[in-house]
């Protein structure tokens, strides 16, 4: 009898797991679906490279598409020599243990753990009202040039909240070179640098892409950080200089939902938006664990 | 026979480890040093000490002297690149790069600003002989280091370490991965160095010490228990500890 009920327990919870983990497949099953599904269609040469028409219920989202590409390539110009000098600097340079070392792993970490929209604030108050305003005292003779929302400080702003991600991988794939090659670095009469530079970095450089990827691909995605630091709710030109303001593909699909002064026209341009997004972000993770892969099996001598 | 390191009144400790006690000796310039003694004693801390490879150990905590050429390496502004190419070392795993054989072999002499093909070529070939590799590589200088037999990557770490010729060599259990032919090579090849360097050698391996070292010290626990000629060493040891270990009694 006893044995029975356990071997029923057993059964139980075999299928609550399995539950568990079909209904994730479910859910992400359904998401895709739905989008591809309903944004497909809507998808044409024309939908990509041009501007929102009428009221946002024609038209196509290139300025969107364009913006978001030249934002995080401007982030990742900030975030990847701060985090990886950072990280360089904590794993390779710094005495471990040191009260320095401790506290600097601490503001990251709990960097990472701050909500993106306080970023956003941050980066109203410090890049804009701050910084901005202070140029514009000192260079512009108070006219308004930096001391406004533009895509250099939403840049700034979203490099802030990948930061900790690069530092982070960043520390992982120096972690991961073994001391053996250091070591022998040195006792070939290497300094710290030429170490670093010629042993160390290139074995660490496939996963240091990688944290620049994932920052990348959180960074395309990201609204909250931007909402007050520079994006637009509909601009006519493309934003060519770093006071410019922008458009944005999240925060088009937010615009899109809500802002639409007729849901039912605009419905499908939300879904070929959220498509695009998408199909942006996964490529991007794609190309992470691509290099990912490459790297190790360059490692390995496999070539 | 001149004196090459001396140590003096050295003490090593690990955080609350006492690592070594109180060692003093002498490594003879041109001559085999062997340091052997059960695992843990610190015969690898001592290897290590002699160019400040320990330095890289967190919490590691050094007193005392070390003199190589008559100049204490343990001051506050000794010059550890310079310190490093005079004392080189050959570690337990082989450990080339993941770069070519060539390259692997010209590192040391690149990171010195040598960037003269020739000459690099000629210090190649030059360093690979001195290791008996020049015929097995000449045809895979660009191949990768790694895919090599481990015994030819242990003989490759060796000649990259002779191509900045270096005055010492420490060795820390460099045969250890290797398999009794290899080790065997190896230990020939030892004899080839000694006559231009002071080659120090950590082993675990007593019948290695006893063939290739001319003298011997055994650490105990962080204690220099004996040091003296190998022959001696292995014959009539004056320590009953000694005596114990390289009969075979522990360790």
């Amino acid at each position: 009898m006893k044995r029975i009920f356990i071997s029923l327990i057993s059964k139980f919870y075999t299928s609550l797991t399995g539950l568990a983990s079909v209904l994730i497949i479910f859910i992400v099953a359904i998401i895709l679906g739905n989008i591809i599904y309903n944004g497909l269609p809507g998808i044409s040469w024309k939908f990509l490279t041009n501007a929102p028409e009428t009221g946002m219920t024609g038209g196509g989202i290139f300025p969107a598409i364009f913006a978001t590409v030249a934002l995080v390539i401007l982030m990742t110009l900030v975030v990847l020599p701060l985090g990886v000098f950072t990280a360089i600097y904590l794993h390779e340079y710094a005495s471990q243990g040191s009260k320095y070392v401790y506290w600097v792993r601490l503001a990251i970490h709990n960097l990472a753990g701050v909500p993106s929209i306080v970023f956003g604030l941050f980066g109203l108050g410090f890049f804009i009202q701050f910084i901005g305003k202070n140029i514009d005292n000192i260079f512009f003779a108070h006219t308004l040039v930096y001391g406004q929302p533009a895509i250099i400080w939403a840049a700034l702003t979203l490099a802030l909240l990948t930061l900790p991600t690069v530092v982070v991988t960043t520390e992982e794939a120096l972690r991961a070179v073994p001391d053996s090659f250091r070591e022998a670095a040195y006792a070939l009469g290497a300094t710290r640098w030429q170490m670093v530079r010629h042993v160390v970095l290139p074995q660490a450089i496939g996963g240091i892409l990688t944290g620049g990827i994932l920052a990348v691909s959180r960074g395309a995605g990201e609204v909250a950080p931007i909402m007050f630091t520079g994006v637009a709710y509909y601009l006519p030109y493309l934003p060519t200089q770093l006071n410019h303001q922008f458009m944005h593909l999240g925060y088009h699909i937010y615009v899109l939902a809500t802002q639409s002064p007729d849901v039912e026209v605009t419905k499908p341009i939300l879904y070929s938006t959220v498509l695009v997004l998408l199909v942006l972000t996964v490529c991007l993770n794609f190309v992470a664990i691509l290099i990912r892969t490459k790297t190790r099996q360059r490692l390995r001598g496999e070539r | 026979m001149a004196d090459k390191i001396v140590v003096k009144n050295l003490f090593v400790y690990y955080g609350k480890f006492q690592a070594l006690k109180e060692i003093n000796l002498t490594f003879t310039d041109r001559k085999i040093t062997a340091l052997i003694g059960p695992s843990g004693c610190g015969k690898s801390t001592l290897l290590r000490t002699l160019n400040r490879m320990n330095d890289l150990i967190k919490g590691v905590k050094v007193e005392g002297e070390v003199y190589l050429d008559g100049e204490n390496i343990y001051l506050n502004n000794t010059n550890l690149v310079e310190l490093r190419k005079k004392v080189g070392m050959v570690f337990q795993r082989p450990n080339p790069f993941p770069l070519t054989v060539f390259d692997n072999l010209v590192y040391g002499l690149r990171v010195r600003g040598t960037n003269n093909n020739r000459l690099l070529k000629e210090i190649v070939e030059k360093s690979l002989n001195n290791v008996w590799l020049w015929d097995e590589l000449k045809d895979k200088l660009k191949k990768p280091a790694l895919s090599l037999s481990l015994e030819q990557q242990q003989r490759l770490c060796l000649a990259r370490l002779l191509a900045v010729e270096p005055e010492v060599i420490l060795m820390d259990e460099p045969c250890s991965a290797l398999d009794p032919i290899a080790t065997g090579k190896i230990e020939e090849l030892m004899f080839e160095l000694k006559k231009e360097y002071t080659v120090v050698i950590v082993t675990h391996n007593m019948q290695q010490a006893a063939r290739v070292s001319d003298f011997s010290g055994f650490l105990l626990l962080g204690d220099l228990i004996e040091f003296g000629e190998t022959g001696k060493i292995f014959t009539a040891p004056k320590d009953e500890r000694t005596q114990d270990y390289i009969t075979g009694r522990f360790g």
